[in-house]
Order: structure tokens, then sequence, then C-alpha cells
């Protein structure tokens, strides 16, 4: 999907032969389409690729593997809308994550006496989880974008802060605390328990990933995300056409918040449970990482960084434990043996060098300059 | 009154430590528009190697205590200006590109930290005097209070007579006030990049050898936690200010204080909760210019 | 252009062009500051003259070819070319709002021995409230500290953005001597609006239309020309201005 995709997100089309424009944009689609199809029947095929992948496609545990970075994918989606898009550095966007996580869990338990038939109790749990992330999302969004740039991020990273605090708290046992918080499966529909329906849980992370696409797809070609984007660029401007950016940018932020909730969503039945981990700084900042390790210019960077960091993370953390690094020298061992070190270092020598990505790869290499579609991403400081 | 005293006391002594971070925070933010993630990891490598280099030394005395401080200044100040040197630099002018090569320096020397001194708090020895009290108004206030207290009011009086009495502080407060004049004045402004770093890495270190001191250990996240209450100082007190940096890591520790003793252990939520009201009534903060 | 000119040119511009977040401010713009005198630097509201001056200075992205007495400078950070002899009086004048008259005027002192007795003599008022805010001067005031942060060293070329904006016309002629005094030893490349200021300052003039050169020359030519004030300045008449 990468190649037409990119054509897509650069927004070139409609310029030029409208005829290839459109020729195009089915080409996006069917290799959408393709890329979908190809990754929905992944359990069914025995594809092995030693040292990406712990085992063949279809083992339970490649499997779950798969499914968490498809879910990583969504939620980076999520957050490059919020960043790539708006040009908000939200250091807080995990809340949203946990939100949708915590929410879906202690709603679970929470239906979890009551005699209601378990579909309809599933179904509810997930609206008020829904209407409970829209909630906080109105609330943070509303409160942070009365300031912009740097101070953004710095009160989002304080909210974020108060929501990591609450969940370790465990107040009245209902998030578990350090502990974390385990699936109540009373109401959870069978086919999404267990290792045996694994395969389930993946095509469920799948259809999170292409939900989270489509939405993003259609706020950011909407009148609200062309508006969004202008002001990332230049305030003045649409304040000139007589729209106010805080509206704008308040809906691209309830929007992104809210597909991070179903993603969290997503998370708590694939996991059977919610760590604290996730409500942690340190989880916005890695989704950070790995929005920019993608590329913040491209909506497929999102996507592969998502998968390609799950994966890296996945296999660095079983390199640390083999016996190869074991042997090594203290000053080698213990760097390579820390799966963040190397990623955080990677992320800066991508920032400092590759500025457009993974994903500005194609590009760079084509034209042989530095340039990526996202570029200006400073005059947000403004 | 015994126990307003104690909360009162222990949130100075808070405060100092959020200040001792906040002021290079804000600072650097003040001067260059650079939001610093890295700040909490030059906390956090100064209280390790400070701890290292005194209990080899002289493990539990003042004398010990003293050099881990030192240690402590000169690695913050060192790491801090070799950071800026060697990499924010590069980034010139990028304000976001900075920031996040700054959670990627973050997140790499926590892991760092963690694979060489392990995830585990390391307990320190200290002093005897700091481990008992003195009793002022009927409060028993542990002793390690007044050393924080004293260290952080020493280092603000050094930074502003530094800011107010030398010609790079003259740099330094102009190129917060508009850096591109200073430059257009023919005065090379990332030598004082170079300097605010090395100062805000200095109070850092500092603050990272009193944190083991109050705290009681050493870990790989003595600094990530600080950092974010240092943040939230710094947009309360206003971007810049080192005395609203001042100001507010007094109020906001206090108010921690006081809240988690008579609210049920909710300071982190008030912080956050006055944090947001300022915000609606001043979003410059308490002492943040209107430019 | 170069037979009126008495001597080598202080400044060349070649095909300047700046760009403000990657868009264009000015466009390949040629011209010469003549090495004695003031030039000035005219154009219609948003024409791009201070963005000419601030490319000049690199205060924002510019390409071009530019130099400074035979020295190139298009590739010289801003305080670099201003160490070469430059002073710089702003838009809107820029002084340090927080720091006191005294220190705005020491922090632009670049020379061994700053010439400060000459700027208390240009503006004594200056002396007096040494120790007092600048943000708290009035704008005539400011503009005197502006003018004196260039003025206290000796430079091989002034660059004057609009000294006289927003100006009480008392102050106005204030302004007017101390640059009048100022060109008696230094070339002057000036932006200004009040035609009689430049009327009375300016040797040579360079006009700016559509972010291009239109015209090059003696500025009494162009002052005596009321088409051209009309086409390119939109002025009517060309006594008007105060």
């Amino acid at each position: 999907m990468t190649q037409d995709d990119l054509t897509g997100s650069t927004g070139a089309t409609g310029t030029g032969a409208p005829a290839r424009a459109s020729r195009r944009r089915w080409l996006l689609v069917g290799g959408g389409l393709v890329a979908v199809a190809a990754l929905a029947v992944l359990p069914l095929l025995a594809i092995d690729v030693p040292g990406v992948l712990p085992g063949p496609t279809y083992t339970p545990g490649t499997l779950q593997l798969l499914a968490f970075a498809l879910l990583i994918a969504a939620l980076a989606l999520s957050y490059r809308m919020l960043f790539g898009l708006a040009g908000l550095l939200s250091f807080g966007h995990a809340l949203f994550f946990a939100a949708g996580a915590y929410g879906l869990g202690m709603a679970l338990d929470a239906f979890a006496p009551s005699d209601l038939p378990s579909g309809l109790a599933f179904t509810a749990a997930i609206g008020v989880t829904l209407v409970f992330g829209l909630v906080l999302a109105l609330t943070v969004g509303a409160l942070a974008l009365r300031v912009t740039g740097i101070s953004f991020a710095m009160v989002t990273l304080a909210f974020a802060q108060a929501g990591s605090v609450l969940i370790r708290r465990n107040p009245e046992q209902a998030t578990g605390g350090d502990e974390g918080l385990a699936l109540d499966i009373t109401h959870v529909p069978e086919g999404l328990v267990g290792v045996v329906h694994t395969r389930n849980l993946y095509w469920m992370a799948l259809g999170v990933l292409v939900l989270v696409y489509l939405v993003v797809l259609w706020v950011e070609r909407s009148r609200a995300g062309h508006v969004a984007e202008a002001a990332r660029e230049n305030e003045l401007r649409v304040r000139v056409i007589g729209v106010r950016p805080y509206t704008v940018r308040l809906l691209v932020f309830v929007v992104a918040s809210v597909l991070a909730a179903v993603a969290g969503m997503g998370y708590l039945l694939l996991q059977s449970g919610a760590a604290p981990r996730i409500a942690t700084a340190d989880f916005t900042l890695t989704i950070l990482v790995i929005v920019v390790l993608g590329g913040v210019g491209y909506r497929w960077g999102a996507i592969v960084g998502g998968i390609v960091y799950t994966l890296l993370d996945q296999r660095l953390t079983a390199l640390a434990g083999s016996p190869a690094i074991e042997a090594l020298p203290d000053v080698l061992r213990i760097p390579l043996s820390e799966p963040l070190f190397i990623l955080g270092t990677l992320f800066v020598l991508v920032v400092l060098f590759l500025p457009g990505g993974i994903a500005g790869l194609p590009g760079r290499i084509r034209t042989g300059r530095r340039s990526h579609p996202a570029e200006p991403l400073e005059t947000t400081d403004a | 009154m015994d126990t307003v005293v104690l909360l009162l006391v222990t949130g100075l002594g808070l405060g100092a430590l959020y200040f001792l971070v906040a002021s290079g925070l804000s600072l650097i933010y003040g001067l260059m528009g650079v939001l610093n993630f890295a700040h909490g990891s030059f906390l956090t490598i100064s209280a390790f190697l400070g701890w290292e280099v005194g209990r080899r030394v002289s493990d539990g005395t003042w004398l010990g205590l003293g050099l881990s401080a030192l240690v402590g200044v000169a690695v913050g100040a060192i790491v801090a200006a070799a950071t800026e040197f060697l990499i924010i630099r590069r980034l010139y002018e990028r304000h976001i590109e900075q920031a996040l090569v700054t959670v990627g320096l973050s997140l790499a020397s926590v892991a760092l930290f963690e694979g060489i001194w392990g995830t585990d708090p390391i307990y320190t020895e200290r002093p005897d005097w700091l481990t008992e009290t003195t009793t002022v108004l009927g409060a028993r206030i542990p002793n390690d209070r007044f050393l924080l207290i004293a260290c952080a009011v020493l280092v603000l009086g050094g930074i502003v007579l530094f800011l107010h009495r030398t010609r790079y502080g003259l740099i330094i407060r102009a190129g917060v006030e508009n850096r591109h004049m200073v430059t257009a004045l023919g005065i090379d402004v990332r030598r004082a990049f170079t300097l605010v770093f090395a100062i805000g890495g200095a109070a850092a270190g500092l603050g990272g050898v009193l944190a083991s001191v109050y705290y009681g250990y050493v870990s790989a996240h003595l600094g990530s936690v600080l950092l974010i209450f240092a943040f939230i100082v710094t947009v309360i007190g206003g971007l810049g200010s080192l005395t609203g940096a001042a100001i507010a890591s007094v109020l906001v520790a206090v108010l921690q204080q006081f809240a988690n003793f008579y609210l049920a252990g909710t300071g982190d939520f008030v912080v956050v909760v006055a944090l947001a009201a300022v915000l609606l009534v001043r979003p410059r903060g308490l002492l943040g210019r209107t430019t | 252009m170069s037979e009126s000119s008495p001597a080598q040119p202080i400044l060349t511009v070649r095909g300047l062009t700046g760009r403000i977040a990657g868009q264009l401010v000015v466009e390949d713009v040629s011209f010469d500051v003549a090495a004695t005198g003031v030039t000035a630097l005219l154009g219609r509201n948003g024409v791009g003259k201070t963005s000419t001056i601030r490319s000049i200075l690199g205060l924002i992205d510019r390409t071009g070819e530019m130099s400074l007495a035979g020295t190139r400078i298009d590739r010289l950070p801003t305080h670099r070319i201003v160490q070469l002899g430059v002073g710089y009086v702003p838009e809107d004048r820029e002084v340090f709002g927080g720091l006191t008259v005294a220190e705005n005027l020491r922090l632009a002192e670049r020379d061994r021995s700053p010439r400060r007795d000459e700027v208390r003599r240009l503006f004594p008022d200056l002396h007096d409230r040494r120790d007092q805010r600048a943000g708290t001067l009035s704008g005539g005031q400011q503009q005197m500290v502006s003018l004196g942060r260039a003025l206290v060293n000796e430079n091989r070329l002034l660059l004057v953005d609009e000294p006289t904006k927003g100006l009480a016309p008392k102050i106005v002629d204030e302004v007017a001597v101390a640059l009048a005094e100022a060109a008696k030893t230094v070339p002057i490349l000036l932006v200004e609006q009040n035609l009689a200021v430049i009327r009375a300052l300016a040797h040579r003039a360079v006009v700016l239309s559509g972010g291009r050169v239109v015209y090059d020359g003696e500025a009494s030519d162009l002052l005596d020309d009321e088409a051209m004030l009309r086409r390119h300045l939109g002025v009517h008449d060309a006594g008007e201005a105060a």
C-alpha cells in the first residue's frame, strides 16, 4: 500500500490531469484493499520470517504480536493526525488510550454481576467507554487548547500524569493499581477470549486499524481538516477567513482522542487486561517516537512506524537475553541489552539526519533532497 | 499548628528541589525556545555519579556529601553543555525537532541508567545530622529540609547575581526577550545557549544529589518524576521567568503537601487542578511576559 | 549606475531572495549602497523593504550574492556580519524592555573604546534616564536608545529601518538631525516613509515594487518626478508628507 498511499497523503491529486488523478485514486483504494486483504489472510498462512517474527504467522504467539503491532499502528495513526496534521504536540495522548482500556475494563467489571444479556452488556460497556472518552477528551482539550505550542505540550503532560497517578493509586480497587486490571470475561463474546481465538483478536485489531484509518482519512479530507492544517502553518490566515482555530483544533483533538480510546479497548481485549504502563508519559513519548520514526508527513508512516517499532522492540528484547549478548563485555552488553536505549538512540539519529522518517525515504531517494510534506512544523511554536 | 509548620517547611524543601530543576528548564526555554526533556536525565546521572564518588571517599559523612554535590554540579554542567553543543545546536531554531531529540535522549539515557545501576532504588547513606529532626514552633522538622532550602536559596541568589552582574548575564536576559535582536547587535548568542544549558545542568545536578538526600535513594527514574512537576512549575510560573519559577515551585510544593495531608493524598491532582486554574485565568503563567 | 558613485559601493546586493516560512518576501533584488551619504530604500507598504534589510543581515532565510566592502556576507551568520561593522536600527526599535537604558547601550558595545560620549552628546536625555527600564520609555526615547545602540560603535554601514515611524514631529526632527550627523562619517541605507526626511537626508534612492528594484539613481531626480512617486510610492503630492 506504500507507493499509492504516498501520493494520496501529499494531497497532490486534483492538480493537472483529472483523469490521471482519478486513476491514481482508484489505484490507491485498490492498493489499500489489497494490503488489508493480505493482512487479513495472514492467520490462514504459514509464513515464517526468521529474525523478524517469533514463529509462523498462524501461531498464536506471532498473531498476538502482530495484532499488538496493528493496535499500536492505529494509536500512532490517531496521534499523527493530532501532531502531523494539526501541529498539536501533545504529551498526553496515552491518557486516552488508557481511558479506552481501563474504561472498558471497569465498565465490564461493573456490568459483570448484572443479568443483562451478554451481547447487550458488552455493547453497553463499549458505549459507556466511548462516551467517557469523549467527555474526557472534550474537558482536557477545551482546557489545554487555551494555550499553544510548548505550553500545550506541558499541560497535556500534566493531565496525563494525573491520570497515571490515579490509575496507580487504585481508588476503590477499580484499576488494580500497579498490578494492572484483569479483563472480566463474563460478558465478553466467547470468540474474543482465550489463546484459541487469537486469530479473531487479530482480525479485530486489523478492523480497529482500518476503522481508525478511514476516520482519519475522512477528517483530513474534510473542511475542518484543511482548516486545522492551514492553522498549523499560519494561524493568522485562518483567523482572517473567519474561523476560530480553537474550534477546529478541539475537533481534531477530540476525534484523535476517541480513536485512541478505541485502540485502547482493542488493547484490553487483546491483552486480557490493562497495565498501568500504558498511562505513563513514557508511553506517550513512545507513540511520538513511532510517529516521527515512521515519518510525520505521511499517514502510512505512522502505520509502518507502529509495526516496525513493535517488532523491533520485541526482537531487541529477545536479543538482550541471547547468549551472544551475554558474552560481550559490559561496555557493549549493557547498552545492547536495553531495547529502549537502542530505540531512543535510533530516534535521535532519525531526527538529526532523516527528517522525513522511514516514510520519507522513497521521496528522498527520488529527489535527493531533504524535503517532506509537513516540513515547517516549527511554526506551531509561534 | 505544629502540623502546619511541618507541612510548610517540608513543602519548602520539596519546592527547593522543584526549583533546582525548573530554574534551568525555564531559562533554557526562555532563551532558546527549547523544551528540554533531557533535563531529568542531567539530574539522574549527576545523582548517580555523585553517589558513586561520595560513597567511595567517605560514605555517610559531610565530606562525602560535599564531594557528591561537587561532582553532581560538575557532571550536570558538563553533560548539559555537551548535549547543547553536540546535538541541540545542530537543530538551531527548529524547536519541535529540538524537543524531540531531548525526548529521545531522555528515553535512551533512562534505559542506559537502568542497564548500569538496575531498576530498583539504591538506598544511600547520609550524615547523621540530616536524619535527625529539629523542633521549630513545636514541629519536629527533619533536618534535610533545611539543607535543601538553603541550597536552593543560594542557587537562586547565585543565578540572579550572575544574570545582573555579568556581561553573559546581560546577554541571557536580553536573549530571553528577543534573541534575534541580540545577534543583530553582533553577539554570538549560541555561546549563551551553551552557557544556560551548563547553568541549568549544574542546578539540576545539585538537585540530583539533594534529591537522593531527600528521598534517601537514587534510581534511574529520579529525574523523570521531578521533571514532570518542574514542567508544571515552569508553566505556572511563566515560561522564561526565573522569579516565576521560584514562586511557583514553593506554591506547588506547599499546596501538594497540604493536599496530601488534609485531602487524603490528593496532592498530585490538586497540582494539576491548580495548573488548569492558572491557565484559565492567566494562560501565560504568573509572571509570564505578554509578548 | 556606477558613474555617479564616487567610489566603490560599500554594499552590493545581487539577486537577493528572502523567504519567511517558505514564502517569498524578497524576490531577486539587486542594488548598491554608495560608499558615502544616505541611500534611501523606498516603496509602498508591504513591498519588502524591511524584509530586504533583514535578509541582508541574515535574520531571515536568504540566497543571493552580497558583499560588504568586498567581503562576501551572504553565507555569514548575523552576528558575524554585524561584527564586520554594520549598525542596525530595526523597525519598531526593538529595545530590550526589561533592561535599563544603560544596559541596552552596554549590550551593543562591540568596540574596544565605544563612543559613549558621542551618544551622550547626541541624546542627552538618555543619560538622565540611564537606569530606567527601556520598556517604560516613550516611543521617541526608545528610538534614541535604538539609534544609540548603533552609533556607539564605529561602523562601516548603518541599516536604519523606519526611524521616524509613529513619532511626534519634534522627535522626527531630532532623529533626522542625528542621522544627518552620522551620515557625515558613515554610509546609511535608510528605509523611510516620510518624504520630507528623505528629501533632507537622501542622496541616492532605490525603489522596490513587487519585490523588485524599479528605480536606482539620484534621490533628487526621483523626488522631482511626481509621476514616478505616484506610481511607485502611492504619493499624490510630493510635498505632502510632514
